[in-house]
């Protein structure tokens, strides 16, 4: 019983820890006045002007329209690429899998600096494109990382089969390889989006004067208080998140029993 | 058509944004350009050694691997506790567990700033008990906190995901023996848990190490870790030859780690490479 005690009270304090600053930041998105420590009274003002706010729209509007594009286009190469890499031969499958390594385990921060100097040097100028550029490149490793293991498990035999039976290389992709990797696919496109959004430090090391996203946006008010606006955004945001989370996971219990921990 | 052509775009891609750029940073790091051409130099290579750049790079793999530590003391039992619940509530508390890190990572550690600054919460709360604490935030302890905290997922994580798969019947077969809690924790869950603690070491020591954001806004403007020291060096002293060189050795540094890490790590899928 003692036991049981002590590893709730545990949990307990490990979840407080985990989730007081998200409590913080929700909280002060209703304070009434701008102050990050005082309670002043309560609000939804935030939560209107926000959407006034021309500096946080445009930072939203550059993190999804980013986020957005740079996964659909690493999940296509992403994906191509895996079938590609799939069917190589030993020694060159080993050298590109040993590629697709380098951007995850690489320093953030190198990661970043490189493109940057890579975009001075080629004299692209830094904003959008290059961003995007960025984004793409360090998203491509979590769709392929995502989608090489579906291709591992696949039967071989089948698209064969499919060929045999007089389908077209193309049609048999769409109709038999296809559908067992689009949850490898999928999960890869998701990993990409997120890591998308909550990006910092490549974005700021790639991007250029005019084009931020929330986080730069976040980074460059820390020192003067960041606006109650933000916090407003971020819980919606936040909201938004755990919605879908709730969808997926009824969705999934309903298809298989299993919960949970295919959703993340 | 050849299936293996596939992946040829993506070859491309590689090289130009991670092989070139990487070749770019250590061209930097050891060339120098004038008037005159290029030429070969281990000057930027020497700056790093120099005393108050040799303190920065110690003080960062002091507070990397006091994060390290701290993730994996408070991460264990967590891990262990996430691990031992029935199928559907466990699934609840993993997603519990992950949910915060959906909310954006510089927005939390921001409001880790309202929690500990002079008049924030904590101070209030515990000036409620009559405790005073010399100022929280911009200590290195506020550093280390940031760090366990944005940190701590990725320890529990690879140790949840290798403990939830032990057999159960083996931890069975240590008690029928007649070992006793602590020697089947030391002898068998343990020993069988390692490979997620490697994991889960390097994936906390790696951006604890290189994180400039943490230790800027926790630590304040003139707390300086490795990364700050990069970041300096290209965006306001634009001495890339040195920034280049202290990447340079950062890399490596990773490298290093990883491959005393990766030892224990049994299924290598990658190749031998990493």
């Amino acid at each position: 019983m003692v036991k049981t005690a002590i590893k709730r009270i545990y949990t307990f304090l490990i979840f407080l820890f985990l989730y007081s600053p998200i409590i913080v930041l929700i909280v002060f998105s209703f304070n009434s006045s701008k102050s990050r420590a005082h309670w002043t009274g309560f609000t939804f003002k935030w939560y209107v002007e926000m959407f006034k706010d021309q500096q946080i729209m445009t930072s939203l509007y550059y993190t999804i329209t980013i986020a957005l594009t740079a996964s659909i286009i690493a999940t296509i190469i992403g994906t191509i690429a895996a079938i590609g890499i799939h069917s190589m031969k030993k020694m060159p499958k080993a050298i590109m899998t040993n590629m697709t390594y380098l951007p995850v385990l690489n320093p953030d921060i190198v990661t970043g600096i490189s493109l940057m100097i890579l975009f001075i040097l080629v004299k692209l100028p830094r904003g959008f494109f290059s961003m995007l550029l960025a984004h793409i490149t360090f998203n491509l490793p979590y769709v392929i990382l995502s989608v090489m293991p579906k291709l591992k498990q696949l039967d071989n035999q089948v698209y064969d089969a499919a060929l045999d039976l007089g389908a077209t290389p193309g049609y048999a992709f769409i109709k038999v390889v296809l559908p067992q990797i689009a949850p490898g696919i999928f999960t890869g496109f998701l990993l990409a989006m997120t890591m998308s959004i909550d990006d910092f430090v490549i974005s700021f090391f790639t991007t250029g004067p005019g084009v931020s996203n929330l986080a730069i946006t976040i980074y460059s008010m820390a020192r003067k208080g960041v606006s109650p606006k933000i916090n407003a955004l971020l819980s919606l945001m936040f909201a938004g998140v755990i919605l879908m989370l709730l969808v997926i996971n009824n969705r999934m219990s309903r298809d298989n029993g299993r919960r949970g921990e295919n959703v993340i | 058509m050849k299936k293996r052509l596939l992946a040829y775009p993506y070859g491309l891609w590689i090289v130009i944004f991670t092989i070139i750029p990487l070749a770019l940073i250590i061209f930097y790091s050891v060339f120098t350009t004038d008037a005159t051409g290029i030429h070969f130099t281990l000057q930027h290579f020497k700056r790093v050694f120099e005393p108050i750049y040799l303190s920065v790079f110690l003080r960062s793999i002091k507070i990397a691997a006091v994060s390290t530590i701290v993730c994996l003391l408070l991460g264990y039992p967590m891990a262990m506790i996430l691990a031992e619940k029935n199928l559907s509530k466990k699934s609840i508390l993993v997603v519990l567990f992950v949910i915060p890190m959906w909310m954006n990572f510089l927005a939390r550690t921001y409001a880790w700033m309202t929690l500990l600054e002079k008049n924030g919460l904590i101070a209030t709360a515990l000036g409620f008990f009559g405790v005073r604490l010399p100022s929280l935030l911009y200590t290195e302890n506020a550093v280390i906190l940031g760090m366990v905290y944005n940190f701590l997922p990725f320890m529990v994580l690879p140790i949840y995901s290798v403990l939830v798969k032990i057999d159960k019947a083996v931890l069975e077969a240590a008690e029928d023996l007649g070992a006793p809690p602590i020697t089947v924790f030391k002898r068998v869950i343990f020993p069988l848990s390692l490979p997620g603690v490697s994991s889960g070491i390097i994936m906390v020591f790696m951006p604890a190490l290189t994180t400039f954001v943490i230790s800027r806004l926790l630590g304040g403007a003139h707390f300086t870790l490795i990364g700050n020291l990069i970041e300096q060096q290209f965006l306001t002293t634009r001495d890339w030859g040195f920034g280049a060189a202290l990447s340079v050795v950062l890399m490596l540094m990773i490298m290093f780690s990883m491959s005393i890490a990766l030892r224990y790590e049994k299924e290598n899928e990658g190749g031998g490479l990493w």
